[in-house]
């Protein structure tokens, strides 16, 4: 068994509105927002990294556990705009959290990486105790290489987001999770070396629109569960409009699927973590229902992830 | 109604107004429907001429004019 013990998240302070970013990719505001519900995002200082936007998320996350790092047996770090191909951040985040010798592994995985992260960490918690799962993405910098592209660009944000798994106890239990790959359209999406980052915005659409549904209606089926029931959609926040479309899909009202697409753009791998941790922040009481997750990024990669209320979390974290 | 007078009005359903670009013109560049549309239209498409399109069949390309997605649902046949 494993449980989801905390959430956390970090977002850089300075905010990029339409307006600027309208006037930096020779758009307008009204286009930006029509096209992707996005009213502003984040951008890191020049002195911020994937590594340092990562350890402030898991210290917040750490905290709300209210767990140190030398409980964490093992760090997963999801990124796809990670400053260099190799060492990925994940060893630098164990060290900024001050818990080197503690195995940290990366996950180079744009998007989907935080929800493949929390699948594994629900395998691997009975084995290494607390799995400490961080997504962090510095995606300002890697869209504005040159030749910028104009949709692309205006698309992302930067933040870091992290989850607590532990074998032990929390508010959740991780039930079931459904992962899956296809390799057939990898480089509809993807991030060559010294180039910016492209996006072939209608087949990842078409592909995403079909693939989130169709994964979360298999994971909640084989577990007798009826999306009317689920709680709370936590997703990948892509786009408002995709989110909107895997709403109508499932036939469940949009306001099930948390969103702060609005105000942060796409983080890629760190915003469902940063999307989970602001609902958990509004939602401190122990779920009523069901909670879905889900993501869909560049691989193709997309997954979903089941965790339902878990009746003796909140005597046990008393005693935790 | 022929196979592209409905594909036709599939389009100008999901567009809003009738379709004024010729069959082999793209949908997509001449801005009768964006990303979001085109995953409304391969729903409908699916619906009207039962047929079931698989992901890997999922490619703008395939679906970028009347004309194409006419010769897309030939070849399903």
């Amino acid at each position: 068994m494993a449980f989801l013990r905390a959430f956390g998240a970090y977002l850089p302070a300075r905010v990029v509105d339409n307006h600027e970013m309208a006037a930096a990719t020779g758009t307008d505001p009204e286009y930006i927002l029509r096209g992707s519900g996005i009213v502003e995002r984040r951008f890191a200082a020049p002195e911020e990294s994937v590594a340092s936007l990562g350890i402030r998320a898991a210290k917040i996350c750490l905290e709300n556990a209210g767990l140190v790092a030398r409980d964490v047996g093992l760090l997963l770090a999801a990124s796809g705009s990670a400053e260099h191909r190799f060492p990925g951040p994940a060893s630098a985040i164990g060290a900024g959290l001050g818990i080197n010798g503690v195995p940290a592994i990366d996950l180079p995985m744009a998007s989907a990486g935080s929800l493949f992260g929390m699948a594994l960490a629900a395998h691997l918690a009975p084995v290494y105790g607390h799995v400490l799962v961080v997504g962090s993405e510095v995606m300002s910098r890697v869209v504005a290489r040159h030749p910028a592209h104009r949709d692309t660009a205006i698309l992302f944000g930067d933040g870091a987001g992290a989850c607590l798994v532990s074998p032990q106890t929390g508010f959740a239990e991780i039930r079931d999770s459904l992962l899956a790959s296809d390799g057939d359209f990898a480089a509809a999406l993807r991030l060559d070396l010294d180039a910016p980052l492209y996006m072939d915005g209608r087949t990842v659409i078409l592909q995403a629109a079909r693939k989130i549904p169709r994964a979360i209606v298999e994971l909640l089926e084989r577990n007798r569960i009826p999306p009317a029931a689920v709680e709370a959609f936590l997703l990948h926040q892509a786009n408002l409009n995709l989110i909107t479309r895997v709403a109508q899909a499932l036939a469940v009202p949009e306001g099930r699927f948390f969103c702060n697409i609005q105000r942060y753009g796409n983080t890629s791998s760190a915003s469902m973590l940063i999307a989970a941790a602001e609902w958990r922040d509004r939602h401190p009481s122990p779920p009523a229902g069901p909670l879905v997750f889900a993501t869909f990024g560049a691989g193709l990669h997309w997954g979903a992830l089941l965790a339902t209320p878990y009746a003796g979390g909140a005597a046990d974290l008393l005693t935790c | 109604m022929t196979k592209q007078a409905k594909i036709t009005e599939i389009v100008e359903k999901l567009s809003g107004k009738p379709l004024s670009i010729g069959p082999d013109e793209s949908l997509f560049e001449s801005g009768v429907l964006d990303s979001f549309a085109l995953t409304d239209m391969v729903g409908a498409l699916e619906k009207e001429f039962s047929m079931r399109i698989p992901d890997a069949d999922l490619t703008p390309r395939k679906f970028d004019s009347v004309a194409r997605i006419e010769a897309y649902i030939d070849s399903r046949s």
